[in-house]
């Protein structure tokens, strides 16, 4: 098992399922369903294939995860991806936080937060609003939840507004979800190097 | 958008305490849809159309176990009230079910509620071993996730409906 990835990176790296997934041509008529619903219905991977072992599930997740990481108003969609990787950082889930710092990075035009992320974990340096988002995010995150009346302040502080504070909420709690599935139930490893 | 009843009554609206006249409660109201879907899932997971190798009662016996170790009182004795009797020994954080052959199940669901980052390939090679099919460890991890989220999600807008009032 030496490919698999214990080091945060921006590179994404292959999933690969640590239980079977379903067979495409195997399905069911509502896995079929639910697999259609998914960001992705030209070609399904492994990880919406493993999911489709619960279809109910899953056909509610896809279109409550898009709303909460890319429907308008609100919070910025780069600064949900900040919740989304401080989530990801304290489960230390390599394949969720290498897809979002890459977001990240793209949505901000900056590879600098995430840069100072992944180098000193949580204690990276940040400037003060995304300081306020990461330090709520982490807090949020722990098992029971350390987050407190303090971190609120702090977001008010930084100019956050209630609608913010919410959409901030539902990225990194998404990503208590995610974290969950991606880290539990597959390996980050190490694309293929072609001969 | 008074069209929407249902959203006052859903359980993490409810556990905390968020109500319409309120800052919380219109930033809540902007994200209607969201809390829709929120609650289709709790649907989906604690009270799917076929659960597999786990009954609804013990899927909220699970739910409650879970909310427990996270301190969550509110969504714990929500799921607490749904449970029943018969699985509802496993919902106290502190039955390792060894009585039941449901050790290695209980274990899991413990780390990957409270330690998921210290989940890897031996433990759920370890379910298989024990005979739990694919598709019932997905299920399983499908519930605790969920919590993992509604959990967080109820513990951030009580605190930012607390920081309002």
């Amino acid at each position: 098992m030496t490919d698999v990835i214990h080091k945060f990176t921006r590179t994404v790296p292959t999933w690969r399922p640590r239980v079977a997934p379903v067979s495409l041509p195997d399905a069911s008529p509502e896995q079929l369903d639910a697999l259609q619903v998914t960001p992705s219905n030209t070609k399904v991977s492994d990880y919406v294939l493993v999911l489709a072992h619960d279809p109910e599930t899953l056909k509610v997740r896809s279109p409550l995860f898009n709303a909460i990481m890319y429907d308008a108003g609100g919070m910025s969609r780069a600064e949900r991806e900040v919740g989304a990787i401080a989530a990801s950082v304290v489960n230390r889930c390599i394949y969720c936080a290498a897809v979002h710092a890459n977001r990240h990075a793209q949505l901000a035009k900056d590879t600098a937060v995430t840069d100072a992320i992944f180098a000193t974990g949580t204690s990276a340096a940040l400037g003060a609003r995304d300081r306020a988002i990461f330090e709520y995010a982490l807090a949020l995150s722990k098992c029971p939840s350390e987050a407190g009346p303090t971190h609120i302040a702090d977001l008010r502080a930084a100019g956050l507004d209630d609608a913010e504070i919410l959409d901030l909420t539902l990225s990194s709690a998404l990503f208590g979800w995610a974290n969950r599935l991606m880290h539990v139930l597959g390996d980050p490893i190490r694309n293929e190097v072609s001969a | 958008m008074t069209n929407a009843p249902d959203l006052w009554a859903g359980t993490a609206v409810k556990a905390a305490g968020i109500t319409e006249a309120t800052a919380t409660g219109q930033a809540v109201l902007s994200r209607a849809n969201i809390f829709a879907m929120t609650q289709d899932a709790e649907d989906a997971v604690l009270r799917p159309a076929d659960p597999g190798a786990w009954p609804h009662g013990m899927r909220a016996a699970l739910a409650c176990r879970i909310a427990c170790l996270n301190d969550a009182q509110v969504l714990a004795d929500h799921y607490g009230a749904m449970m029943g009797t018969e699985h509802s020994a496993l919902a106290n954080p502190l039955d390792t079910g060894a009585d039941d052959d449901l050790a290695p199940l209980l274990a899991f669901m413990d780390k990957v509620a409270a330690r998921p980052r210290d989940i890897t390939a031996d433990d759920i090679s370890g379910l298989l071993a024990a005979g739990v099919s694919d598709a019932d460890i997905v299920r399983l991890t499908e519930l605790n996730a969920f919590l993992g989220y509604q959990i967080r999600l109820v513990a951030g807008l009580t605190l930012l409906s607390e920081a309002s009032a």
